[in-house]
């Protein structure tokens, strides 16, 4: 018996990404944010996305291209104060913003992943984040509800890779990619290093290849991804 | 940094006790770690996914994967430890975080704490921010005392979008460590060559002075 073979192209492996999706994409700041790939969606061109991603990058790096392609129509984030085009295009409302709370996003794409419809938390509960959400009292009480997220596709920045789709991460490059990579339909992982079958120790996988649909090698490694100079 | 504010970031340093797991917001808050001793017992934690920053590194000595909330590169010391942004939170929320210490742009005399939004000028969105000020066992805000226009900062109610309720225990600013008490702001301390008419005069809700000499910082 042998694992499937998932690695591919990266223009096979986000063919056909359908104008409207809702994608996630791992990262917090640089670190675990899959810069190939969003380049190859920007490429492609699918319009009007809810994009689903803590930050906004900042610009000229990452989610910043999608924004000046006028890819985005929403954005579900924690923070975007690093991009000033993210807080632009919202102040004059060409680009619709939802925030959370970052470990309430983190958790809702958690809960996506996990098959649960949402989670219930006493986070924000004094902010205007609440406004509008449902609540549950549990034992006296007061909870909202937070509703599961999942998406179309979830762009991955994986350290190393297998063939199969298992995955590890290092550092703060971990963040939402493990969670975001159980929760899309279509799982694609851009990995620094693709190692054969077996070449990840079932010990150190953090994401289990079944979650995984397509695996892409890079050939080099993004000029984003080096060292900010600020 | 003026030495005002100086003073303020490493009397903010006495708060951490040995053995504590801290968080330390981004801004004037950061630098609380530069006035402790480097063999001081203490396990600091990032939003982004790691408990036990080290030290802060020039760009060359980076690693291009490893930074803190703010976007700072950072490293690690012996004991460590990565996770995901779900593990990272469930730290916070679940009462594991002994103290943070944070921004604001208000704080008022309940505790309430503002500091994630500007209606129509400034939004860059809460961040790890509300679990922090919600969740951590002790809540601390550095900040200015007044505002870039010199309006106070300290208020009897916090007029942006709130971060949390009643989640202040003390502010150090560069005038005056105060606590919230259930009466509203009681002064602690005030800086060297502030009197107390200027911190009156310049703190926007009434401020309760202690019997007795005043200590300075």
């Amino acid at each position: 018996m042998r694992l499937p073979d998932k690695t591919t192209t990266i223009e096979d492996a986000l063919a056909g990404i359908a104008d409207g999706a809702t994608v996630m994409i791992g990262g917090f700041g640089v670190p675990g944010t899959p810069f190939t790939l969003i380049h190859e969606l920007v490429r492609q061109g699918a319009q009007n996305l809810t994009v689903i991603k803590n930050d906004a990058n900042e610009t000229d790096m990452g989610v910043d291209h999608l924004l000046a392609s006028g890819q985005v129509a929403r954005l579900i984030t924690t923070h975007i104060g690093l991009n000033p085009r993210a807080m632009a295009l919202m102040n004059e409302g060409r680009l619709e913003v939802e925030f959370n709370a970052q470990g309430i996003l983190a958790e809702r794409v958690r809960a996506g992943g996990a098959g649960l419809g949402g989670i219930l938390t006493d986070i924000a509960e004094d902010t205007e984040l609440a406004e509008g959400k449902q609540t549950l009292a549990i034992d006296g009480k007061s909870y909202i509800v937070e509703t599961a997220l999942r998406a179309d596709v979830a762009l991955i920045h994986a350290n190393r890779a297998d063939a199969f789709g298992n995955l590890d991460y290092v550092a703060t490059a971990r963040n939402f990619n493990p969670l975001m990579a159980m929760a899309a339909s279509r799982v694609i992982a851009e990995a620094e290093q693709v190692l054969p079958m077996g070449g990840l120790s079932p010990d150190d996988v953090h994401t289990p290849g079944p979650f995984v649909d397509h695996v892409v090698e890079l050939t080099q490694i993004s000029e984003e991804y080096a060292i900010v100079r600020r | 940094m003026s030495d005002a504010r100086n003073r303020m970031v490493a009397r903010a340093a006495r708060e951490i006790a040995p053995g504590m797991v801290v968080n330390l917001g981004i801004g004037l808050p950061t630098q609380v770690v530069n006035h402790l001793p480097a063999d001081f017992p203490v396990c600091l934690h990032t939003e982004n996914g790691l408990a036990g920053i080290g030290p802060t590194l020039p760009p060359d000595r980076a690693d291009r994967n490893l930074i803190d909330a703010g976007g700072a590169y950072v490293s690690t010391v012996p004991g460590s430890a990565f996770f995901d942004s779900a593990v990272s939170f469930a730290l916070v929320r679940s009462g594991r975080l002994d103290l943070t210490m944070l921004g604001a742009f208000e704080v008022s005399q309940a505790g309430d704490l503002a500091n994630w939004k500007v209606p129509g000028k400034f939004s860059p969105g809460p961040g790890g921010g509300i679990e922090l000020a919600q969740k951590a066992r002790r809540v601390i805000v550095l900040s200015t005392h007044t505002d870039r226009a010199g309006n106070p900062k300290l208020k009897t109610e916090c007029s942006l979008p709130l971060t949390a309720q009643g989640c202040v225990a003390r502010v150090f600013t560069d005038m005056a460590v105060i606590d919230i008490t259930p009466g509203g702001f009681a002064l602690v301390e005030h800086a060297q060559g502030v009197s107390i008419a200027e911190l009156t005069e310049a703190t926007g809700a009434p401020l309760s002075l202690p019997t007795g000499d005043i200590p300075t910082f």
